[in-house]
């Protein structure tokens, strides 16, 4: 048997979580295949083929399967499963959104957001939003995953040689209809993805506005070659967009280095942040909680701060 | 149309869980409980639909232990007409949920099923998922904004690097983001009023639902990161960070 790995596709072709899920599975001790699933996808079986760590591309290319509809995906699962003994995805919004409908149709009890794989049905995984860790044993038989991509590192881009399989014409069951897809709506970003960064500056209400956001956090940002995040206060108080948000319900980061500017630290954020190498904090209040899980800790107005620290590492 | 809102029981969010003595589940005698805050609102998007004359009745779901009854109530007193609670001697996982939920959608048949996007005990965010598979219906996760109209519902998600609409042909399944709706505070006359709401309780025996589950082996807190230092100058700053080698 082998692990089959779902890839998730963006403008520039498969996602870096998805070479994360890869590296996970890879663990899993099989061989690993990669389920292209889209529409005009075609042309990106090649570049897929050469991930290091994948044997064989199962490509299913049909205008159904485009903008990853899980309606329409879920029925390509449920008849490659019998051929598999893990299903693996990244936890993003398309991992999280697709796997546990195609778990409930394959009734198997499906392990969400593994951070660590311990034996192929052994997984640790996050609860409580990052407090505590549970360790825990799938059933026997078919394993359906999504992994948190921060945690293994994604697989080379170059290196394997995969055979390209393909399966679209066999596994076409039509679009199911019910669900149809209308508008996507990017935030168009000039600096690297929040959850991919090496480095991750970000900031709190005590910001001040949205102007007042991005004024502050742009030049240092650009200094550091960083991606800007946000607390839910500061995402609520419509400062900064809903998908830079950072913690339990929003985007979970593990960068090099980490900047909290004016974020007090609630259970919620530190559960996003808490794996990233450097933690530092910038606040005005010696008390706040995220003094607690910050590595550095400066007490002083992030307004003056900021430049300062602009100024000297440009310098 | 009828609205199905499913709500959890869990851990209030300000409170810090602990493991057990024993490592093999969490702590929860003696700590503070309250009504999974995705799902609050969810049970506020019910009841705006019905304010607005889309819905007609709003039924609130729970699939737990008896003591579920308290967030029902605070749901009935948020606006929903009626509860069910699907007594189980345990809290149950995703895949159960799902199939009691199948169960209960079945027999009332309600246009709409709402539920929180993920609970924040078991940060699983598989239920609605689930539900809707065992329908075959379609759903919406992460919803941050739903239209009801034409037999359809046009929803919002939130997704990685931006926002996505989706039109959903009715019924459906639609997991809620914490930014559809800021949930209404509850005052004392709802909160009377809810008593006299029904919440009518059945017992799990009576479904005959069986679901592989996880087994848990072990519940940790994760590892301390090593003390941290609180510098003077932004000097001080730069120099530890040139040390760790994560600037340059």
């Amino acid at each position: 048997m082998s692990i089959l790995v779902i890839a998730e596709l963006d403008s520039h072709g498969v996602k870096a979580a998805t070479r994360s899920a890869i590296t996970a599975a890879s663990q899993l001790g099989e061989e690993v295949h990669l389920l292209l699933a889209g529409s005009g996808v075609e042309g990106i079986a090649a570049q897929v083929a050469s991930i290091n760590g994948l044997s064989k591309i199962l490509l299913a290319d049909a205008a159904e399967y485009a903008h990853g509809i899980a309606e329409n995906l879920t029925p390509l699962l449920v008849q490659l499963a019998p051929s598999y003994s893990a299903i693996v995805a990244a936890a993003t919004s398309f991992g999280k959104n697709l796997l546990p409908r195609a778990a409930a149709l394959l009734d198997v009890a499906m392990v969400s957001e593994v951070i660590q794989i311990i034996d192929a049905t052994t997984f640790v995984r996050p609860m409580y939003a990052g407090n505590l860790n549970a360790t825990v044993k799938a059933p026997a038989g078919l394993r359906i995953l999504t992994i948190r991509p921060t945690v293994f590192e994604a697989a080379a881009a170059e290196g394997g040689s995969a055979v390209v399989e393909n399966i679209a014409a066999a596994a076409y069951e039509g679009d199911t209809g019910k669900a149809t897809w209308v508008s996507r709506d990017l935030v168009q970003l000039d600096r690297p993805e929040l959850a991919t960064a090496r480095v991750v500056i970000s900031g709190g209400r005590s910001l001040g506005s949205a102007e007042g956001f991005s004024a502050t956090l742009t030049p240092l940002a650009d200094v550091l070659g960083a991606a800007i995040g946000a607390t839910r206060a500061a995402v609520d108080a419509g400062m900064a967009p809903n998908d830079s948000q950072v913690g339990q319900t929003g985007t979970v980061v593990a960068p090099e280095l980490y900047i909290a500017f004016g974020v007090s630290g609630a259970a919620q954020h530190v559960g996003g942040i808490k794996d990233s190498k450097v933690i530092v904090a910038v606040n005005h209040d010696a008390d706040a909680p995220i003094f607690q899980v910050a590595d550095y800790g400066l007490v002083a107005d992030l307004f003056t701060v900021i430049p300062e620290l602009t100024a000297a590492l440009k310098g | 149309m009828k609205i199905l809102v499913h709500i959890k029981r869990v851990v209030d969010y300000q409170i810090r869980p602990r493991p057990t003595q024993d490592g093999k589940d969490v702590e929860l005698t003696n700590v503070k409980m309250s009504i999974n805050p995705f799902d609050e609102n969810a049970v506020e998007g019910a009841v705006r639909l019905k304010e607005a004359g889309v819905a007609t009745e709003v039924v609130v779901v729970a699939v737990g232990t008896a003591a579920n009854q308290d967030v029902l109530r605070h749901a009935l007193a948020m606006g929903a007409d009626r509860a069910i609670l699907v007594e189980t001697p345990a809290v149950v996982q995703p895949l159960a949920a799902a199939k009691y939920l199948k169960a209960i959608v079945e027999r009332e048949a309600p246009q709409l099923v709402l539920t929180g996007k993920q609970a924040i005990d078991d940060d699983a965010a598989e239920t609605a998922q689930m539900v809707s598979a065992l329908l075959n219906w379609p759903q919406a996760t992460f919803a941050s904004k739903i239209d009801i109209a034409d037999g359809k519902a046009l929803v919002v998600r939130e997704i990685d690097g931006g926002q996505e609409t989706l039109s959903l042909s009715l019924p459906a399944v639609v997991s809620v983001d914490l930014r559809l709706n800021e949930p209404r505070f509850i005052k004392l006359p709802a909160l009377m009023m809810a008593k006299k709401k029904p919440i009518e309780t059945l017992p799990a025996a009576e479904f005959a639902i069986a679901a592989p589950a996880l087994e848990i082996l072990n519940i940790a807190e994760p590892p301390a990161r090593k003390p941290g230092k609180i510098l003077n100058s932004v000097a001080e700053l730069v120099a530890a960070l040139r040390a760790e080698k994560v600037v340059s």
